[in-house]
């Protein structure tokens, strides 16, 4: 290949360009310069599309790029009894941030896996963050063991895995075994379709919540404010500057009106069953105890459970879940019978010798309507029908008043409505009535169904809060406090009250101190030096034509007992569980807690010291 | 002949242009360099440019002609010491680039820019057709392929592109026959996807991050994404000298090589931008004038080949900067830091000094 021709240089120049072979290159130089003053135009355009069109987004991501907010959790408030010791407390712990903004999705197994997270959960998450600016990193994992932070540590160099980031957090720590489980609730994480409600606009995807109970009820107060720290950074992730520390404004302490005594002793008797206890003070409507079982373990809940855990949990046909203080909807049996008799008294209807004669069984409207005690009681009155809990006289009885003046008075003390108190999903019950029937049925009502109201069956069905808070208001001479678990500050809600004959307020009482203290059917209830009255229920699912279709599965009886101590009551307990048998059943339950109380008094006030030696000397001490 | 080559006779308007291009270097790189381990490099950027001006002095009193005539042995030796880099260059930023000599790096690729403009403005010159046939483009071809594989596999794709528009210039000049034209596009169109299974895979994921940069944010798209930014970030007037967060805080990737215009753009807006860009146009047409002026086919050729070089260096390398450009990795000539891309742009400079001092023509 002759390439390079052996030829002297200055034979380059003696050649001279011909004329019209120098319009042609004039030409193309030509060219050459319009060819770049469209490239300078390209590339001029290019900045100003950067510089002066798009100037404000990108000099906001130059923001961004440089300055990192990290939140800085607030802690929740503490939630104490009433005698200030907690029963909510937080823990320090480390949860794990991953920033989205220089995410690798192929990180993202290996991440899942070294925290021992679901990788599909993972990326679901992410999914659910779209819509967020890709700056504001999301939490992946609370609860971090010393493995994960180990982990966490060890990788998170620019070289493996720079998205992930350690965050200090303030963790709920709930009462373990499930301990005021159902009063307290628990928090979680704010889900999509609660995202989407206006009550929640204040919140935003991440945060974390009251879900249920008190946690959900005052989750504005127990929950603060976040902070946030703001710092300049390289592109290294080193911090250079802070910019901005805002601390967190920690949640407020909450209060109870519970007493954690007497909820271990509550918690304590429904071991292993599936009931409720309420405890209540008629006098000012403050919840002493309140007890759901089975219970569940609410630090399982306390960040962002398991999509695995939750199931189980929501699929157990226990139904942990279901406060069944608030939320059981179950006939009260002979519980209901003191507010017939109230409405017996007050209506004149049980006179002067109204009494009835008890075989055992009764015939009413062509049906046999049995006694539970097999031989029947013989002749009762309305203070043996109520300590023995004869049911014949309250068909008797509910019979001459019809449904609709039971249906009064039953509403009157509370039932069929909810009592207010301050927790989320209280069911409101039933009370049924003629016009109920026609409304909901579409029938006339059946005089044979009022008999079976008369002993708390039938269509009626009440919570347990609304029994202790009926029956105490009843007992306290018509004065229905609210029931609230936390402390109302200045406004405290006006009591309903009723003008009630006491007289046939204290005729209903003394029948309940008879179940009780004269050997009644609630003996079990007694206590020495405490007048404790009350009434057992038995009441029947079985005969229950609105729930049978619904139970069908475990038709036993519920044990109810309803007990308040002293006569002017200033303690009322309701024990409930179902499949117990019989009320008699649930009366120990009562009475363990009354007793709790009436410990607890007197350990906490001393006798009043003596004004003077005189004093002293006579005193009952010293005469005994 | 002596006697009307004077120092008046220079282009002083090219000198100055260039001089002023420089100082917006150094300024930039002195402010992008703040507080790094790197803060001498705008000292060393003053050395550079004045050792390259008093280089392009040397050269311009060359006569180009007697530097045409040894083509084949400065062919030669170029193709020698890419080969060498090849063996002894260290390994550096995941390529071979560098021969190591007397404790600086040398950087061949450079300098055999100037070779082959001499190369292809002496081949062209000696076909003395108005039109070149198929078998001259061939070897020409041929001639400059073997610097660009050499280069091309260090792996450097940058600067062996940049020898492209050498060839594809001075070729247009030389008269290009539209049958030709067809059928280069229609090989390209053929070769473009089959180059894809040659291409390195870096080379590939800067193609894939042009068409997509966000689809990858800390890998090459993160780099047009913080360069872009960092742009944006400038606005009209610039955050001013030292003052851009982009580039003080290093987001900015290699931001005194081929970065620094992002860097420049963020301290100094949109006007800076427009009056830097303003220069290199003035610049491009100084050449574009002394080609016009050349006494010869060769001087033209020299001339515009050094023009298209610098003009596809600036598309480039600013191109890639607002992402318009895929993320090539080639310097700003004279702004950039980097002592081989300084002086070869210098020596190159020179050629067209050469060429203009020969430019009275009896």
């Amino acid at each position: 290949m002759n390439l390079f021709p052996q030829s002297r240089p200055s034979s380059f120049s003696d050649r001279p360009l011909l004329t019209d072979d120098t319009k042609v290159i004039a030409a193309k130089l030509t060219f050459f310069h319009y060819a770049a003053l469209a490239i300078f135009i390209f590339l001029i355009s290019g900045f100003w599309e950067l510089q002066v069109v798009k100037e404000s987004i990108y000099a906001e991501a130059a923001e961004r790029n440089r300055i990192k907010s990290r939140p800085i959790l607030a802690p929740r408030g503490k939630i104490l009894d009433r005698d200030g010791r907690v029963i909510v407390d937080n823990h320090s712990s480390f949860s794990l941030l991953l920033s989205r903004e220089n995410l690798k999705e192929d990180h993202l197994k290996n991440i899942a896996e070294g925290l021992n997270l679901d990788l599909t959960e993972l990326t679901q998450r992410l999914a659910r963050y779209k819509k967020r600016p890709r700056y504001e990193p999301i939490i992946i994992k609370d609860e971090l063991t010393p493995g994960d932070i180990s982990f966490v540590e060890a990788h998170r160099n620019q070289d493996t895995f720079p998205e992930m980031e350690l965050i200090h957090t303030q963790r709920r720590l709930y009462p373990r075994d499930g301990l005021a489980a159902h009063v307290i609730g628990y928090v979680g994480e704010i889900s999509e379709p609660e995202l989407d409600q206006p009550e929640f606009i204040k919140y935003k995807q991440g945060d974390v919540i009251g879900k249920d109970g008190i946690e959900k009820q005052y989750n504005e107060m127990l929950m603060g404010t976040d902070g946030q720290r703001r710092v300049l950074v390289d592109n290294m992730g080193n911090e250079r500057q802070v910019l901005e520390n805002k601390e967190a404004k920690p949640g407020q302490p909450l209060q109870l009106t519970l007493d954690l005594d007497l909820q271990a002793v509550a918690e304590l008797s429904m071991e292993g069953r599936r009931g409720a206890v309420v405890a209540l003070d008629p006098r000012s409507g403050e919840v002493l105890a309140m007890v759901s079982r089975p219970a569940f373990d609410p630090n399982a809940f306390a960040g962002r459970i398991p999509t695995k855990l939750w199931n189980t949990i929501i699929q157990d046909p226990d139904k942990p879940l279901l406060n069944r203080a608030v939320q059981a909807q179950l006939a009260p049996g002979s519980t209901f019978k003191p507010i017939m008799a109230l409405a017996g008294l007050e209506t004149g209807a049980i006179s002067e010798g109204f009494s009835a004669s008890c075989s055992g069984v009764a015939n009413w409207y062509g049906r046999p309507f049995k006694c539970h005690q097999k031989g029947g009681h013989g002749h009762v009155e309305l203070h043996r029908a109520l300590a023995q809990s004869c049911d014949v006289y309250f068909y008797a009885l509910g019979n001459k008043m019809g449904i609709d003046t039971i249906a009064q008075y039953a509403e009157l003390v509370g039932l069929g409505q909810k009592t207010g108190v301050d927790i989320p999903h209280e069911a409101s019950g039933l009370v049924p009535s003629t016009k109920w029937k026609m409304r909901a049925y579409r029938q006339k009502w059946f005089a044979g169904e009022t008999i079976s109201v008369s002993i708390g069956q039938g269509a009626l069905i009440v919570t347990p809060i609304q029994l202790a808070s009926a029956i105490g208001g009843m007992a306290t001479g018509g004065v229905w406090q609210k029931p609230h678990l936390v402390r109302r500050r200045g406004t405290e809600a006006p009591a309903r009250r009723a003008e009630l004959n006491l007289d046939n307020v204290n005729q209903v009482v003394y029948g309940m101190y008879g179940v009780v203290n004269e050997g009644g059917t609630g003996v079990r209830a007694r206590l020495a030096g405490v007048e404790v009255c009350g009434k057992t229920g038995t009441a029947q699912l079985a005969s229950n034509d609105y729930l049978k279709s619904s139970a069908g599965k475990d038709l036993k009886d519920t044990a109810w007992f309803v007990g308040f101590a002293n006569k002017s009551p200033e303690i009322i307990v309701v024990a409930m569980f179902e499949a117990g048998e019989h009320g008699n059943l649930a009366a120990p339950i009562v009475r363990d807690v009354i007793k709790a109380y009436f410990d607890k008094k007197t350990r906490m006030t001393p006798p009043e010291p003596a004004k003077t030696l005189a004093q002293a000397m006579f005193s009952r001490e010293l005469l005994r | 002949m002596a006697s009307y080559r004077s120092i008046r006779d220079l282009d002083w308007t090219l000198i100055i242009i260039v001089l002023i291009i420089c100082g917006l270097g150094v300024l930039e790189i002195y402010s992008a360099t703040l507080n790094t381990d790197y803060k001498s490099a705008w000292w060393k950027h003053v050395l550079f440019t004045a050792v390259g001006v008093g280089m392009m002095m040397i050269v311009a009193q060359i006569d180009y002609h007697s530097l045409l005539g040894r083509v084949p042995a400065m062919y030669f030796i170029s193709i020698a010491l890419l080969v060498v880099t090849f063996i002894v260059g260290p390994r550096l930023l995941g390529g071979r680039r560098w021969i190591p000599i007397a404790g600086m790096t040398i950087q061949v690729s450079e300098f055999v820019k100037i070779v082959l403009i001499l190369l292809v403005a002496r081949y062209l010159t000696e076909l003395k057709a108005d039109e070149l046939e198929a078998r001259d483009l061939v070897k020409l071809a041929v001639l400059t392929g073997i610097p660009f594989i050499l280069v091309n596999r260090q792996p450097d794709l940058g600067t062996s592109l940049t020898y492209l528009p050498i060839v594809g210039g001075c070729v247009f000049l030389a008269g290009l026959r539209w049958q030709h034209v067809v059928a280069v596009a229609l090989v390209a169109v053929v070769l473009l996807p089959a180059a894809w299974f040659v291409l390195e895979p870096y080379q590939k994921a800067r193609l894939t991050t042009f068409l997509d940069p966000d689809g990858d944010p800390k890998g090459r798209g993160y780099q047009v994404i913080q360069s872009k930014i960092a742009v944006g970030n400038g606005g009209i007037w610039g955050r001013g000298v030292t003052r851009g967060s982009q580039t003080q805080l290093r987001f900015l990737p290699v931001s005194l090589t081929d970065f620094l215009f992002a860097a420049f753009a963020e301290e100094h807006g949109f006007v800076g931008v427009v009056v830097a860009l303003g220069l290199y146009f003035l610049l491009i047409l100084q050449i574009i004038q002394t080609a016009q002026m050349a006494p010869d086919r060769a001087g033209l050729y020299v001339c515009m080949g050094v023009g298209s070089l610098l003009l596809f260096h600036v598309f480039v390398n600013v191109g890639m900067l607002v992402g318009r450009v895929p993320v090539v990795g080639i310097p700003l000539p004279l702004m950039s830091s980097g002592g081989s891309s300084l002086l070869s742009v210098f020596l190159m400079l020179g050629l067209v000094q050469s060429v203009r001092l020969r430019r009275f023509v009896n």
